[in-house]
């Protein structure tokens, strides 16, 4: 599970070794992420994500176990007992602002997160099931992201819930029985709000042990690192602690820093003011958007306007969202170059920045009035996002000539002469 | 294990075919399934719309005070339903329309009741996700076809409230009701 040079857990306390040798729990920290775990030398500061959206999902999971113990689950309650949180509870703007500005930041890491492995080839061979483990991660945070936003019961809150649900509408013959099913009625009510609450408390810990797994599939092959180079030898390498641990809190200081400004300058920038109306199943929204964290697939939802091949376009809309997140669990075997980082791949790495710019602009296009040539700007860049997944790729990675790899990570390091990396590797 | 060479089970002599112990291993494992299975259909059904909700508490609405052109929201199942008394002007353009051109063939005969043409009654949930279409309240928007228009893909429907443009698939759906007397709806 780790190089053959890591460093071996040896408690010297004798409660230490007692405890060692009964439950080996500090054992497994200490080889997870502690001295016991050799990480590539030359991990930059996009490496700090993952750690970052760990800290993340905690502060979602404190903030929303205290949260809960103040929230009333009740359509006729719901909105009000929010109210309260915000102005009766001590100090329960700030649990609930850090709550909903929180759920923003960690999608803010993820994303971060994704890309990088995007960028570096992290989701290649040996690291497969790292990388389907991290959308199905993706996944669950989607789910648990909205059904959060449902529980305010605000006007947004309904409307969403009406809209996401009936995506599932869209399925031929069985689509409104499942729809009705998923509602426990014939419009979000009562039913729904509870069913989402519960299963936005159980869905965190679900994901944490997704992460679990993840972490555990990480650390068969060990980090990728920016060359893409696997390690070779102990001097490609320094232990996780105090490396890494040091570089993960200086990430982790920038992180609260901005989370911080947010959460007590601007904890409202990221929602919607008419989701401080309560829900009224009578009246929509003008604009009705969900969340920016939604917004890119939410432009590739609306990008179909006609029916095309005999299937509707409301059920084209919903199978293109789905699909290109579903997507993304093909990409290791899509993206054929033997090549993982994208900084030895110069055609790749235009086609990555292009596929973020695209993504960006679809989330603008994703909150845009939908205007004709929005709609058409739309169907440019989910058209695009397609093919850089299903053309580009399959033919850049047959046709690119990549540039030379360094022979090591040392090498990428410290150059060509790098005889004394061994000694460099305690000093680096 | 060893069960299939001992001498005081005859069945096993030849060694072919399945054995005994195999049989009564998958017929116990099976038992065990389908019960689990059972124990499934109260964990998913409970998902359904309860008692309470699906009570569909017909509702009865007086449209005497409805004049042409006009329209009203009321609720049935918790859910937006319109009511509007077209004017001869609309109920002529939604008659003008070939139907085959329709993305939904629909006549406005087909979507009203004999005898009570001018009144349209549909559900005012859109059929593209379920957003509440703007045009039955005063002063809201009607769209391109003068019907009623959803803000939240841009869906167009015409004066019969036919699907014209945008991604909803379906016309708004019209919900089973009578006339109990000429000024009187009742619906469901």
């Amino acid at each position: 599970m780790s190089f053959p040079w890591a460093e071996h857990y040896a408690p010297k306390n004798p409660v230490m070794k007692w405890l060692d040798s009964r439950l080996p729990l500090p054992r497994l920290v200490y080889n997870a992420v502690g001295a016991g775990y050799p990480v590539p030398r030359n991990l930059n500061y996009f490496w700090n994500f993952g750690v970052l959206a760990g800290v993340a999902l905690t502060i979602q999971i404190i903030t929303g176990i205290v949260l809960a113990m103040h929230y009333a689950a009740n359509a006729d309650v719901a909105f009000n007992s929010v109210e309260s949180i915000m102005r009766d509870v001590n100090q329960g703007w700030l649990l609930r602002y850090a709550h909903s500005n929180g759920a923003s930041m960690f999608f803010i890491v993820v994303y971060i997160h994704i890309f990088r492995g995007l960028y570096y080839g992290s989701y290649k061979a040996p690291r497969e099931m790292v990388w389907l483990l991290g959308v199905v991660i993706f996944l669950l945070m989607m789910a648990t992201a909205f059904m959060g936003y449902v529980l305010p019961w605000g006007q947004m809150s309904f409307w969403g819930a009406q809209v996401i649900t009936g995506f599932f509408s869209a399925i031929p013959i069985i689509g409104d029985p499942i729809h009705t099913w998923l509602l426990g009625g014939f419009a979000p009510d009562n039913a729904a709000l509870n069913r989402f609450f519960s299963l936005h408390y159980l869905l965190p810990f679900v994901i944490a042990g997704v992460i679990v797994l993840h972490i555990w599939a990480l650390h068969i092959p060990g980090s990728n690192n920016p060359t893409g180079v696997e390690v070779k030898g102990p001097q490609d390498t320094v232990p996780f602690h105090p490396y890494y641990t040091a570089k993960d809190g200086m990430g982790l200081g920038v992180f609260l820093i901005v989370f911080s400004l947010f959460l007590f300058f601007a904890p409202n920038a990221m929602g919607h003011p008419d989701n401080y109306i309560p829900a009224n199943p009578l009246s929509t929204p003008a604009h009705i958007v969900p969340e920016w964290y939604f917004l890119p697939f939410y432009a590739i939802l609306k990008a179909f306007t006609g029916n095309f091949l005999g299937i509707a376009a409301k059920l084209w809309g919903v199978m293109a969202m789905f699909g290109s997140i579903l997507l993304l669990f093909f990409l290791p075997w899509i993206d054929r170059s033997p090549v993982r980082s994208a900084n030895y791949r110069p055609t790749y790495r235009w086609f990555f920045v292009i596929l973020v710019i695209d993504v960006l602009i679809l989330g603008y296009l994703g909150q845009a009035e939908p205007t004709a040539t929005v709609v058409l700007l739309s169907q440019i860049c989910a058209g695009y996002y397609f093919a850089h997944f299903l053309i580009i790729l399959p033919l850049v990675s047959a046709l690119e000539k990549t540039l030379p790899l360094p022979n090591s990570i040392t090498e990428s390091v410290l150059g060509s002469d790098a005889e004394a990396a061994p000694v460099a590797a305690h000093t680096a | 294990m060893a069960v299939s060479n001992t001498a005081d089970d005859p069945e096993q002599q030849g060694g072919e075919g399945p054995r005994r112990r195999d049989f009564l291993n998958i017929a116990a494992v099976s038992f065990a399934g389908v019960g689990a299975v059972t124990v499934l259909i109260p964990l998913v059904n409970q998902m359904n719309p309860s008692a309470d909700v699906l009570a569909l508490a017909s509702i009865e609405v007086d449209v005497s005070a409805i004049k042409a052109g006009q329209a009203i929201k009321t609720m049935w199942r918790k859910q937006p339903v319109f009511i509007r008394n077209l004017t001869p002007v609309e109920i002529s353009e939604a008659d003008a329309v070939p139907v085959s051109t329709l993305r939904d063939p629909q006549t406005l005969e087909q979507r009203t009741k004999p005898g009570h043409k001018n009144w349209l009654i549909t559900m005012g949930v859109c059929t593209h996700l379920g957003c509440v279409p703007l045009g039955a309240g005063e002063g809201e928007v009607r769209g391109d076809f003068g019907g009623y228009f959803c803000p939240c893909h841009g869906s167009v429907y015409d004066t019969a409230a036919r699907i014209r443009k945008g991604p909803a698939p379906k016309n708004l759906q019209v919900p089973e009701y009578s006339f109990k007397s000429p000024t009187v709806v009742q619906i469901g």
